[in-house]
């Protein structure tokens, strides 16, 4: 349940941004799941329904649509583009990136060049794409 | 809207049941910043103190191997809770490297950064000691900026190179507003020492300390340990 940890954070930035923008009633958090940290979307769905449980107020109506994101990445050295698909991991390394993707750096490589040194450009892990609602 | 990182809203939550945090700093390397580091977090532990040790050396990590950490792991938790190693909960980016390096460009380790805080759930804890990297750089621009209560522990040798590059740090860390609590001289073999506040002092070079290093009872009963012991038994 180390999803819980992340979709704790994303209720709490959710509210802080509502009330920075005034939002009188949020009514859809769109947040991106990114396919390098294989975050379970099942557990993380269950999370953010407990953690809805308290929900009051502005949050009263609000649902949480939970986007997928392909991971991506560039070669800093050889400028290669290549996708996740092509990159070879262990499960237990799949496990360490999960936790942190940023050891990503530590167990892939680019498939061209075997450099550590690229870029993840996109569907690193988790962040809020939107939030919808009324003023 | 732009995209919106959730991550480091939820750190100070993470960090809320903690008394001090205390940063060990020093910008040259190999100066004995996590050996201070591991054998504070000891010594604090050793006292009854409930305490917590995060590595933040993510090029050099290696608090782990002074606390002899195995093949300790967190456990997944509503988060991580960090494995308790002598009485110090550990938390290291090594738990999730498998012995491997770790070649991490500046924004990669504040990214990486901003999870581990985000998602280590410490509980309560009188004192986390954090072992910096050497140098003022992301990781410890990342501390002043996510953990505004953090204070410095500065260390330092008799080198006329390190005191140079120590007091240019204490400078920084003044124009920062960060409190330092004190400046630890390691290897001091009986030479001068900084004195900067309370928790000041010379620690002995110790030729038995290599020996003790993994194995914390031992370390306790180093030079090493008794000298910073006094230090901070005399701050506390």
């Amino acid at each position: 349940m180390h999803e819980w940890a992340l979709a704790e954070s994303v209720v709490k930035a959710a509210r802080e941004h509502a009330a920075g923008s005034k939002l009188r009633a949020v009514l859809e958090v769109g947040v991106v799941l990114g396919e390098l940290q294989a975050i379970d979307k099942d557990i993380f769905s269950f999370a953010l329904a407990e953690l809805g449980k308290s929900f009051a107020g502005e949050f009263a109506r609000c649902r949480f649509k939970l986007l997928k994101e392909p991971a991506a990445f560039k070669c800093r050295a050889c400028s290669k583009t290549f996708t996740l698909k092509v990159l070879k991991k262990t499960p237990q390394e799949g496990e360490y990136i999960h936790f942190i993707p940023e050891m990503a750096h530590t167990f892939l490589k680019c498939p061209k060049c075997k450099s550590p040194d690229f870029d993840i450009t996109a569907g690193r892990g988790v962040y809020i794409k939107h939030i919808r609602g009324t003023q | 809207m732009n995209a919106l990182d959730p991550r480091p809203s939820v750190i100070n939550e993470r960090l809320s049941g903690i008394g001090r945090i205390i940063a060990v700093t020093g910008w040259k390397g190999g100066i004995g910043k996590t050996v201070t580091a591991s054998t504070l977090a000891l010594l604090l532990a050793e006292k009854g103190f409930r305490t917590g040790l995060l590595d933040l050396d993510f090029a050099g990590a290696s608090a782990h191997v002074a606390l002899g950490a195995g093949n300790a792991f967190p456990k997944e938790e509503k988060g991580l809770e960090p494995p308790v190693i002598a009485g110090v909960k550990l938390m290291s980016v090594s738990f999730f490297s498998g012995k491997k390096a770790v070649p991490l460009r500046g924004a990669n380790v504040s990214d990486a950064i901003v999870e581990m805080l985000a998602i280590t759930q410490w509980g309560k804890l009188d004192f986390l000691i954090i072992d910096m990297p050497p140098g003022i750089n992301d990781a410890a621009l990342d501390v002043i900026r996510l953990i505004p209560g953090a204070e410095a522990l500065a260390v330092t040798t008799p080198s006329v190179m390190a005191r140079s590059v120590l007091e240019r740090s204490l400078t920084l860390y003044k124009r920062l507003k960060v409190p330092v609590l004190g400046v630890i001289t390691n290897m001091a073999a009986g030479r001068k020492t900084t004195a900067r506040g309370r928790w000041s002092g010379g620690v002995r070079i110790d030729t038995g300390l290599e020996k003790a290093l993994g194995r914390p009872a031992a370390l306790l009963k180093t030079a090493f340990a008794r000298d910073l012991g006094a230090i901070i038994s005399k701050a506390l």
